[in-house]
């Protein structure tokens, strides 16, 4: 018991010096951008079928319950703002990263751990090329940009399918839906997004690249670790998220202060 | 530093995994110019050694020099400078999956130098793999080739950059005989071509014999014998008996081989 427990704190310790690492690498010599364009493109432009998907029906079904649980007390008024907080601060930052999660970090840990017991890795190194620098870094930089960028889409999408189902569906007039968003939509609401999104960016980008590149044991051991890294992503992504609500939530004053006086 | 023959030492190299020791003090000379043949049941931790000596790992202590720098005591960020003249032709030949031949073979060129032209890297990758014989592969995917065109190929990513030592995995593992004389041909070829220092780690006999200047048997964590080719065979150790009685060669073939010129 003792020892599983030590042998946890030291991988938590490995964990942390490895994004560490990875930052003070990226800084220092920045990837070649034909590397990080791949990356972009990979985990940016690829994954927008599936966050537009998962956005918009998203959308769809919160609009819905919005419309008909708020009816029986006269507040349909309040479905598009309903969607639209729901969308921006909650579900678009965490389910974009849910399929994030499963569409580039399941592949990433499982190419990167192929690459580790196939002695890739360790090419690499024997070439003087650093792993961290070569693999690592451009991911890293990758993700951390397209996940905010995808997040936004996912709430677009989202918001439209509200719209829809609202104005099309249950016929609520168009203004209705809208006009409440500009007064009560906050710059609040769009940074707490994309903190959190870029947070889970981080968390998606580094806990799946950390398993890829720590991999032991052969193809069961690619296996082992990929379906770990991904059961790891959800749990501290829905950690992190309850985590990172609280922080915004008591920084309310001090960022809607921020704004207000520079923008 | 000139004075010292030694391209490579090894002193007092400790290794353990968890409660396996794998190299218990460990020490080796390799001299200058010569084909080294690490000669070892699987499981010895010779390709641990070799991962030491490369600077990929970190021994708990003793050093390793390579050319008058201790990769083992430097930290990570120096050694890959360090280790940029050296090269490892891995077991699994470690091509990098995602590229096509010709891009692994240019890799380093690409990585170390941004100066260089793309017309003199397509020269020098055309080259490479018409040395080790694989002319016009360079648009193929490594999965698209054998085993033993993989390790070929695998060469040619080494040779392309002209390393001044090298280091051989089990070259021939896993292939058949006439690949494995290819195999074996080849690296007297880089070795004559390129006057590097390298040290070949193998299981088999007969490679051994054919592309060694000195011999070193790897037992119990330790370097147990060492000595030039012709005499190595004389050596009365039990280990190596059971080599040579298991690869299934007479007195007169070893003396043969041992007697065959390299590079003739």
């Amino acid at each position: 018991m003792l020892h599983t427990m030590e042998s946890y704190f030291a991988a938590v310790g490995d964990y942390i010096l490895f994004i560490l690492r990875v930052v003070w690498v990226a800084i220092r010599k920045p990837p070649q951008w034909a590397l990080l364009r791949d990356q972009m493109f990979e985990i940016g432009v690829m994954s927008l079928p599936v966050v537009a998907v998962t956005g918009f029906s998203t959308g769809m079904v919160l609009s819905a319950q919005a419309y008909f649980q708020l009816s029986d007390y006269g507040l349909v008024s309040a479905t598009g703002l309903m969607v639209t907080k729901a969308m921006m601060v909650e579900l678009g930052p965490v389910l974009t990263a849910f399929m994030i999660t499963g569409r580039v970090g399941a592949a990433m840990c499982a190419e990167l751990g192929t690459m580790r017991v196939t002695e890739q890795i360790d090419a690499l190194r024997s070439m003087a090329v650093n792993p961290l620098q070569y693999l690592v870094a451009p991911r890293f930089i990758a993700g951390t940009i397209m996940l905010p960028l995808l997040t936004v889409f996912s709430c677009v999408m989202g918001i439209l399918g509200g719209y829809l189902i609202a104005v099309g569906y249950y016929n609520l007039p168009s203004n209705s839906f809208l006009d409440p968003l500009p007064l009560h939509i906050s710059s609040f609401d769009f940074v707490s997004g994309i903190a959190k999104s870029i947070a889970f960016g981080i968390i998606i980008i580094t806990i799946s690249c950390y398993k890829g590149m720590t991999t032991r044991g052969g193809a069961a051991g690619v296996g082992r670790s990929t379906t770990n890294s991904v059961v790891i992503c959800y749990s501290v992504i829905l950690i992190s998220n309850f985590l990172l609500t609280l922080a915004l939530n008591s920084s309310y004053d001090y960022i809607q202060d921020f704004f207000n006086r520079w923008l | 530093m000139s004075m010292n023959p030694n391209m490579i030492e090894v002193r007092n190299l400790h290794k353990s995994y968890g409660n396996l020791q794998v190299l218990k003090d460990l020490n080796l000379d390799v001299i200058k110019g010569e084909t080294l043949v690490i000669l070892g049941r699987s499981g010895v931790g010779k390709s641990v050694l070799l991962r030491q000596i490369l600077g990929i790992e970190t021994p708990d202590s003793g050093y390793v020099e390579v050319d008058g720098q201790r990769i083992s005591s430097m930290p990570l960020s120096k050694r890959y400078e360090a280790v940029k003249s050296m090269g490892m032709l891995f077991q699994g030949s470690a091509l990098f999956d995602s590229l096509d031949i010709g891009e692994n073979t240019a890799f380093y060129l690409h990585q170390h130098n941004p100066k260089m032209g793309e017309e003199e890297i397509d020269a020098r990758v055309a080259e490479a793999l018409r040395m080790v014989g694989l002319e016009g592969v360079e648009q193929k995917m490594p999965s698209d080739l054998s085993g033993g065109m993989r390790k070929r190929a695998a060469l040619a990513r080494l040779i392309v950059y002209r390393p001044r030592v090298l280091l051989y995995d089990e070259p021939t593992t896993g292939l058949d005989p006439i690949t494995a004389g290819q195999i074996n041909d080849l690296i007297n070829k880089t070795q004559e071509e390129l006057q590097a220092t390298s040290i070949v780690v193998t299981h088999d006999v007969r490679s051994a014999l054919e592309v060694g200047d000195r011999l070193a048997l790897h037992f119990d964590g330790k370097i147990a014998e060492i000595a030039d080719k012709e005499k190595f065979f004389k050596i009365n150790e039990p280990t190596l008996h059971q080599f040579y009685e298991h690869a299934i060669m007479s007195d007169d073939f070893i003396n043969h081989l041992t007697k065959k010129v390299k590079h003739a």
